[in-house]
């Protein structure tokens, strides 16, 4: 099948939309990244047709890296329907042809914006993050030059007198997304803005896990079975969010991350799952939550 | 019963038509052609050029147009079509001294080699709303002295012959200049990059930042040496012709900052400089990017970091606005899955809170709980 077949892409532009010599570029910074988990290799980002903040990391990540062949998802909160994931997922239709799912085990390629799919992955698959701001040492040290010599030299010190600050003074340690992690005991690394209930799930993934960071020009990766360890203290162990008693309103999952959706004026709620496609699946397979019309059913 | 927010594709599709209805307004009302913005409203065309880092007044008017009149949205059109040009090469360094001048001031001499021109200006004019103007009646011919095509010196060079002005930098034979849109920026970035990343930044931004160093955070005791708008030949050396063919003209501001020095350790007393090269017509802009080019040289001299403007990190961090307006306005985007990770943690920590004061809370969220 060749190009023009299954490219459905404007004439003016390449198939994905960037020239293969930019995606070269990228693909040597991406190559770079696998080859010293969790350091951020600047690379020249380009200017994309959306805005800066709003996934042209990502995009650019994903752009170097598709083929005609790939199945491409895109999920913004862990779901497949929101403005953002829309746009993106219509620019690749657009620009590449290539097949579109919302189906977490049929996609090749998954961006994301803040979630990690429930789903497990798998080594045939690849995560592609959009990242704001990639350096996790950026709101102690806000000098470029200065955190680069911290990684340089692993002074991660910093990090955490920070982290103690918070447990101090809180009683916790208030990060709960962009939670940093320690790649492999050598580079501290900002998982992006995924809750930190996500970060366990970067631990030793079978997928191939790049971070595309547009605006501050950075990617960074995770090959396969990376260790990818969350930092905390013996006496105050990582812990991710939980939400004791509570089930998906639609799916009945427990132990997934919840989006919490507000009712009425008087301010009373549910609880549906963040990933949209766990909680469709999980529907389609007979699973209900007590606000799913088939369980009022079934319950009667 | 809850059903999951679905329909965002039909939504965005709606927008746009929205915008695009919006876009055109009272169809009653005649069209606007991108020759009546070219023409007609050249500061913002060149606005967009300069900002937009590509030299094409029609492009510019188009973007203008389709972005209703907002700048940034015309500047970041712009800035997205041009990275998707093929690059031949890089033009040889313009010659600003071979100008075809259609205006030249100096503040420091009252009147100097080539003279002063005053050109087509708004300074000295009375700011005062002409409510008789006709739009369609031409605008009475103004007269013009013959063209001059003798170059006219620099006042800067001029200084310098008597060894009173800082020398302009040689770069090494053979070193290439730096280009940020195919090398990310690192740091400390050298004067090259700084002026590229200034001459490209916005304009609001540089002109507080230079006002900054004004009102005394990081003083640069300016003069405003020369401030000059015209034409320039842009040249291109072709390996394969062995010589140097012209491109075409473009316009361009340039400024010339003199700044007074008493010397340091590093530099003898002497007058400094700060420059400033834009696009088209843009003085605020060239003269902005004078000042806070001279106050980033603050190392190089010998000088006390003291203000922000002198700070490279933050000024050119923060310099572009295609980047500035994206990560504020990303704020737009949903963030619920992060919030929700707050309201979890501000709940357990309000608790507390009201747990170690034997107290309840009074607001309704916390209550709720």
């Amino acid at each position: 099948m060749s190009l023009a077949e299954i490219s459905t892409e404007q004439d003016a532009y390449n198939f994905a939309y960037l020239d293969e010599q930019t995606k070269r570029m990228i693909r040597r910074a991406i190559l770079k990244g696998i080859a010293i988990p969790g350091y951020q290799v600047p690379f020249a980002a380009r200017e994309m047709p959306m805005p800066y903040g709003w996934g042209t990391g990502g995009v650019q990540v994903t752009a170097s890296i598709l083929g005609p062949d790939d199945t491409l998802k895109v999920i913004d909160q862990g779901s497949d329907d929101t403005t953002n994931a829309v746009a993106i997922r219509n620019f690749f239709a657009v620009t590449s042809g290539v097949e579109m799912t919302m189906k977490t085990s049929e996609a090749s390629v998954i961006q994301t914006r803040h979630r990690i799919p429930e789903e497990e992955l798998t080594e045939d698959q690849t995560l592609i993050y959009q990242v704001p701001i990639p350096e996790p040492l950026r709101f102690l040290e806000p000098r470029e030059t200065e955190t680069r010599k911290m990684h340089a030299l692993s002074e991660y010190g910093l990090m955490h007198v920070k982290l103690y600050e918070d447990i101090a003074t809180h009683g916790h340690i208030a990060t709960t997304y962009a939670y940093p992690v320690m790649v492999e005991g050598r580079y501290v690394m900002d998982p992006s803005p995924t809750p930190k209930f996500d970060n366990p799930k970067m631990h030793k993934n079978r997928a191939l896990q790049l971070f595309g960071a547009g605006r501050e020009k950075r990617i960074y990766a995770l090959p396969p079975f990376t260790d990818v360890v969350s930092l905390d203290f013996e006496d105050h162990p990582f812990q991710i969010q939980e939400w004791p008693d509570t089930c998906c309103a639609m799916c009945g999952a427990k132990d997934v991350y919840f989006d919490e959706v507000i009712l009425d004026n008087e301010g009373s709620r549910m609880f549906v799952c963040s990933d949209s496609d766990y909680c469709e699946t999980r529907q389609a397979d007979g699973h209900y939550g007590e606000m799913h019309a088939e369980y009022k059913e079934r319950i009667q | 019963m809850y059903v999951a927010v679905k329909g965002g594709e039909k939504a965005i599709k709606n927008a746009h038509k929205l915008f695009a209805a919006k876009r055109r307004g009272n169809a009653n009302v005649p069209g606007l052609t991108t020759a009546q913005i070219v023409e007609q409203l050249s500061f913002v065309v060149d606005r967009v050029m300069g900002e937009g880092s590509l030299f094409d007044r029609e492009l510019a008017a188009i973007a203008i147009r389709q972005a209703q009149g907002d700048l940034i949205e015309a500047i970041f059109l712009i800035r997205a079509y041009r990275t998707t040009l093929p690059r031949f090469g890089y033009s040889t360094p313009i010659q600003t001294d071979e100008m075809l001048i259609s205006r030249r001031i100096s503040a420091t001499f009252k009147d100097l080699p080539g003279g002063q021109i005053l050109g087509p200006t708004f300074d000295y004019s009375h700011r005062l709303i002409d409510f008789g103007y006709d739009s369609e009646e031409a605008a009475e011919a103004p007269e013009q002295s013959e063209l001059i095509e003798a170059s006219t010196p620099r006042v800067t060079d001029m200084l310098g012959d008597q060894g009173m002005m800082e020398p302009d930098p040689q770069s090494a034979e053979g070193e290439e200049v730096g280009d940020l849109t195919r090398a990310p920026l690192d740091f400390p970035a050298d004067r090259d990059l700084r002026l590229q990343n200034l001459a490209r930044g916005d304009e609001g931004f540089l002109l507080a930042l230079g006002y900054s160093t004004q009102r005394g955070y990081a003083r640069t005791h300016p003069f405003a040496g020369e401030i000059r708008m015209g034409e320039v030949e842009v040249e291109f050396f072709a390996e394969e012709l062995g010589f140097e063919v012209p491109l075409g003209k473009i316009s361009v501001t340039e400024c010339q900052m003199i700044n007074q020095f008493q010397g340091s350790e590093e530099a003898p007393p002497q007058f400094t400089r700060g420059y400033g090269l834009v696009f088209g017509h843009a003085e605020r802009k060239a003269m902005s990017m004078a000042l806070v080019d001279r106050a980033l040289r603050w190392e190089e001299l010998g000088e006390e970091l003291t203000a922000p403007a002198q700070d490279q990190e933050f000024v050119l961090s923060h310099s572009d606005n295609i980047q500035a307006t994206g990560f504020v306005e990303h704020l737009k985007l949903p963030h619920y899955v992060d919030f929700q990770a707050e309201l979890d943690l501000i709940r357990t920590m309000s608790e507390e809170f009201w747990a170690e004061r034997n107290d309840e809370p009074t607001t309704k969220m916390g209550a709720a709980e």
